[in-house]
C-alpha cells in the first residue's frame, strides 16, 4: 500500500520551475531515497510535504489524507516527521526539551490544566518522558540528555534532530541529507540507525542524500531527479547504472 | 561540588532540583513574607514597587524572553489593566472580581493586537508595538468620559473582605497583596514552562520552521503567548495603579515600555529569575542614584545639583554594558558564577560560549 503519493506535482518560483510534473509513490515500510545534483528540487519535495510551499498543480496524498488541505503544523498530526538539511534545533534548550517538543502533537492537556499542572498534565509529562527515553536509548544520547544544543558538536546535533523527529512517533520519517557533514564512521552509524528505524520501529523512511554508499546501503528504491523532474526510478543499482542519471552527473560522452 | 543524582523522571518534572534548592527558595519566601517586620515603611514601599515591576517583567518575559517576540508596547497593557481595574471598581465591582477580570480583559486586548502582529518579525514588531504604546496615550485622552482624560483618575485603597488595603494607610497589607499576586504568577509561569505549551513557546522562539514541522501551530502559539503576557502585564498595571494612587494618560508612557524591555534584558532573557533581578535594578536604581548623589555632594562639598535625564543615561550605560559583555543578563552571570564554584577548579572560560550557528543559508525565513 502506498503511504505517500505525489501526483503530477508542479511548483514554480516566478519563472523557475522547481518541481516539474513529478509523480512517485512511497510504499509503506520501505526506505525511499531521492538523489540528484544540486538544485534538482530534492529539498523542495520535502518542503512541499511539510506544506511550506503550495504546489502550482498536482496533489499530495498521505495515508489517505489530502495533505494540501492542511497547513504545515497539521502535517505532523498525520504522522509525518522530518529533519532539516542545515539542522533546525531549538538552540537554547536542552536535548531533552527538544525531544519533548517532538511529543507536542500528542498533547491532550489545555492551557488551564497546564498552568495549574494538574494530575493529568503530570501524567502526560511522565508518559512523554518515558517515550522520549526510549528514543534516547535507541540513539545512544544518554550522555547529552541535559546538555544545551548550542554547546553540542555537529555530529550529535544531527542525531538529536533524528531523535526529535522519532519522538513524534511518526509513520513517515523525512530525512534531509542525514549524512551531510558526518565523518565516515558517523555515516556508518547513521546507516544502521536508518535500518533499525525501518525494521524495529516499522517507520517508512523517505530521504534525500548525496552519499551514494549510504543510499545504496539502506534504500529499497531510489528516485533520481534533475531540474525538478524524474530521471529514473528503481533499485539503487538500476538507478546508478541508468544512462540518464550518469549523464546528469557526468555529462554526455562526446 | 554538589551533584544531584537522578533516580526518577519526577525529579526533572518537579520545579526544584532537590530539597536543598527547595529549602533555599522557601527560606527566601519566608524572609520576604516577613518583610513588614524587618523593613521600615519607606523600604517596604520600594520593595512593593520592585515586586510590581517584577510581575510586569514576568509578563513581558513570556512574550519576549520565551516566545522571542519583542514588544515595545507593554506600557499600553499596563495602562489597560490599570484603567480596567479602576473603572470596574468604580462601577461597584468588588476588588477580588475586578482585579482578575482586569487581567483577563487585558489578555483579550492582547489577542486583538496579536492577530495583526502575527506576521511581523523583529524590528517591525518592535515598531508596531511601540506605535501601540504611543497610541494608548491618545486613546486615554480621547476616551475622557471613561478614563478621566488628562485629569486622570484617583483610587484610594481597595476593600478585601471588609479589610482596607491601601498603599499609604495599610502598607503591610498592600505588600502582601502584591506578594501573593507575584507568587501565583510565578508558580503559573513555572508550571507553564514544564508543560507542552511553554516548550512550544521556546520552539517558536528558536526555530519557527521546525516548530511547525513538529506540529506546533505558530499563529496559535504566538496568540496565546500574547494573551498570557498581556494578562500578567494587566495585573501588574492594576497594582501599579493602586501603588501610584493617582494616574493619568502620561503615567504609562512609551518610556515605561522601554524601561520594561531594558529590565528583562538586564535581568536575563528567557528566565524567570531574570524578571526579578531586572526589577531589582530598575526599582532600586533611582533611589541608589539619589542617595549616591547626596553622598558625592557631601564629599565634593558642592550642593547637589539635579541633572535632568541622569537616570535614563545611567540605565542606557548599564544596558549597553550588558549587551556587550553579558548578553545573558544578570541571571546568566549568576549561572556562570555558580558553575564556577560548583565545578571548582574545572571551570572553563568558554563553557557558556555560544557556538556560531551552522549554515543557515537555506532557512525559509
Amino acid at each position: 500500500m502506498s503511504l505517500l503519493e505525489f501526483e503530477n506535482v508542479t511548483l514554480k518560483f516566478g519563472g523557475l520551475t522547481a518541481v516539474n510534473d513529478l509523480s512517485f509513490e512511497v510504499q509503506e515500510g520501505e526506505v525511499f531515497a531521492i538523489v540528484g545534483p544540486n538544485g534538482a528540487g530534492k529539498s523542495t519535495v520535502f518542503n512541499l510535504i511539510s506544506r511550506f510551499y503550495d504546489p502550482f498543480a498536482g496533489s499530495i496524498q498521505f495515508d489517505g489524507h489530502d495533505l494540501l488541505q492542511v497547513k504545515s503544523s497539521g502535517v505532523a498530526a498525520y504522522g509525518v516527521a522530518r529533519t532539516f538539511q542545515n539542522i533546525e534545533l531549538f538552540e537554547h534548550a536542552t536535548v531533552l526539551q527538544n525531544l519533548l517538543v517532538g511529543r507536542h502533537r500528542h498533547r491532550k492537556t489545555n492551557l488551564i490544566s497546564e498552568i495549574l499542572f494538574t494530575r493529568s498534565a503530570r501524567r502526560q509529562e511522565l508518559d512523554n518522558r518515558e517515550k522520549v527515553e526510549e528514543i534516547i536509548d535507541f540513539l545512544d544520547l544518554q550522555a547529552f540528555r541535559d546538555k544545551m544544543i548550542s554547546g553540542l558538536p555537529y555530529g550529535v546535533r544531527k542525531v538529536v534532530e533524528v531523535a526529535r523527529a522519532l519522538a513524534t512517533d511518526p509513520k513517515l520519517l523525512l530525512l534531509d541529507e542525514p549524512a551531510s557533514g558526518l565523518s565516515v564512521e558517523e555515516t556508518t552509524g547513521m546507516r544502521w540507525w536508518i535500518d533499525d528505524i525501518r525494521r524495529q520501529m516499522g517507520i517508512t523512511v523517505l530521504m534525500v542524500e548525496h552519499d551514494m554508499g549510504l543510499v545504496s546501503g539502506v534504500s529499497d528504491r531510489v528516485l533520481a531527479m534533475a531540474d525538478g523532474a524524474e530521471l529514473a526510478l528503481g533499485t539503487p543499482a538500476e538507478v546508478q547504472s541508468h544512462p540518464a542519471v550518469i549523464e546528469a552527473y557526468l555529462g554526455k560522452a562526446s | 561540588m554538589r551533584i544531584v543524582f537522578k533516580t526518577g523522571y519526577m525529579q526533572d518534572i518537579r520545579p526544584w532540583k532537590d530539597r536543598y534548592q527547595l529549602g533555599l527558595y522557601l527560606i527566601l519566601l519566608a524572609v520576604v513574607v516577613a518583610a513588614p517586620w524587618w523593613l521600615d515603611e519607606f523600604y517596604l514601599g520600594e520593595l512593593t514597587n520592585v515586586l510590581i515591576w517584577a510581575i510586569a517583567g514576568l509578563g513581558l518575559m513570556i512574550l519576549t524572553g520565551h516566545t522571542g517576540q519583542i514588544s515595545l508596547g507593554h506600557a499600553a497593557f499596563l495602562a489597560f489593566g490599570c484603567y480596567a481595574n479602576v473603572i470596574l471598581i468604580e462601577a461597584g465591582v468588588p476588588f477580588l472580581i475586578a482585579f482578575p477580570l482586569a487581567g483577563i480583559l487585558t489578555g483579550i486586548a492582547g489577542v486583538t493586537v496579536a492577530i495583526p502582529a502575527l506576521r511581523l518579525h523583529g524590528i517591525y514588531l518592535a515598531i508596531f508595538t511601540m506605535a501601540l504604546s504611543i497610541l494608548m496615550d491618545d486613546v486615554i485622552v480621547l476616551a475622557e468620559p471613561i478614563t478621566g482624560g488628562v485629569a486622570g483618575k484617583y483610587l484610594g485603597g481597595v476593600e478585601i473582605f471588609g479589610h482596607l488595603v491601601d498603599r499609604w494607610a495599610t502598607p503591610d497589607q498592600f505588600f502582601w497583596l502584591v506578594l501573593i499576586v507575584a507568587v501565583l504568577v510565578t508558580l503559573g509561569y513555572i508550571n507553564l514552562l514544564r508543560a507542552p505549551l511553554g516548550r512550544s513557546f521556546i520552539a517558536v522562539r528558536d526555530s519557527e520552521v521546525s516548530a511547525q514541522a513538529m506540529g506546533v501551530d505558530i499563529a496559535k502559539t504566538k496568540t496565546i503567548s500574547f494573551a498570557l503576557s498581556c494578562a500578567v502585564t494587566g495585573w501588574a498595571g492594576a497594582l501599579m495603579g493602586l501603588y501610584a494612587g493617582a494616574f493619568n494618560n502620561e503615567t504609562f508612557s512609551v518610556l515605561i515600555s522601554i524601561q520594561l524591555l531594558m529590565m528583562v534584558v538586564i535581568g536575563g532573557l528567557g528566565s524567570i529569575h531574570g524578571a526579578f533581578l531586572g526589577a531589582v535594578v530598575i526599582g532600586f536604581l533611582p533611589q541608589f542614584l539619589s542617595i549616591s548623589k547626596e553622598y558625592i555632594g557631601a564629599v565634593v562639598g558642592g550642593s547637589t545639583v539635579a541633572i535632568p535625564g541622569l537616570e535614563f543615561g545611567i540605565f542606557g550605560v548599564i544596558l549597553i554594558g550588558f549587551i556587550l559583555f553579558e548578553p545573558m543578563g544578570m541571571y546568566g552571570r549568576w549561572l556562570k558564577i555558580r558553575t564556577w564554584f560548583e565545578l571548582f577548579p574545572f571551570y572553563r572560560k568558554d563553557m557558556f560560549k555560544r557556538q556560531k550557528s551552522y549554515l543557515k543559508t537555506e532557512r525559509l525565513r
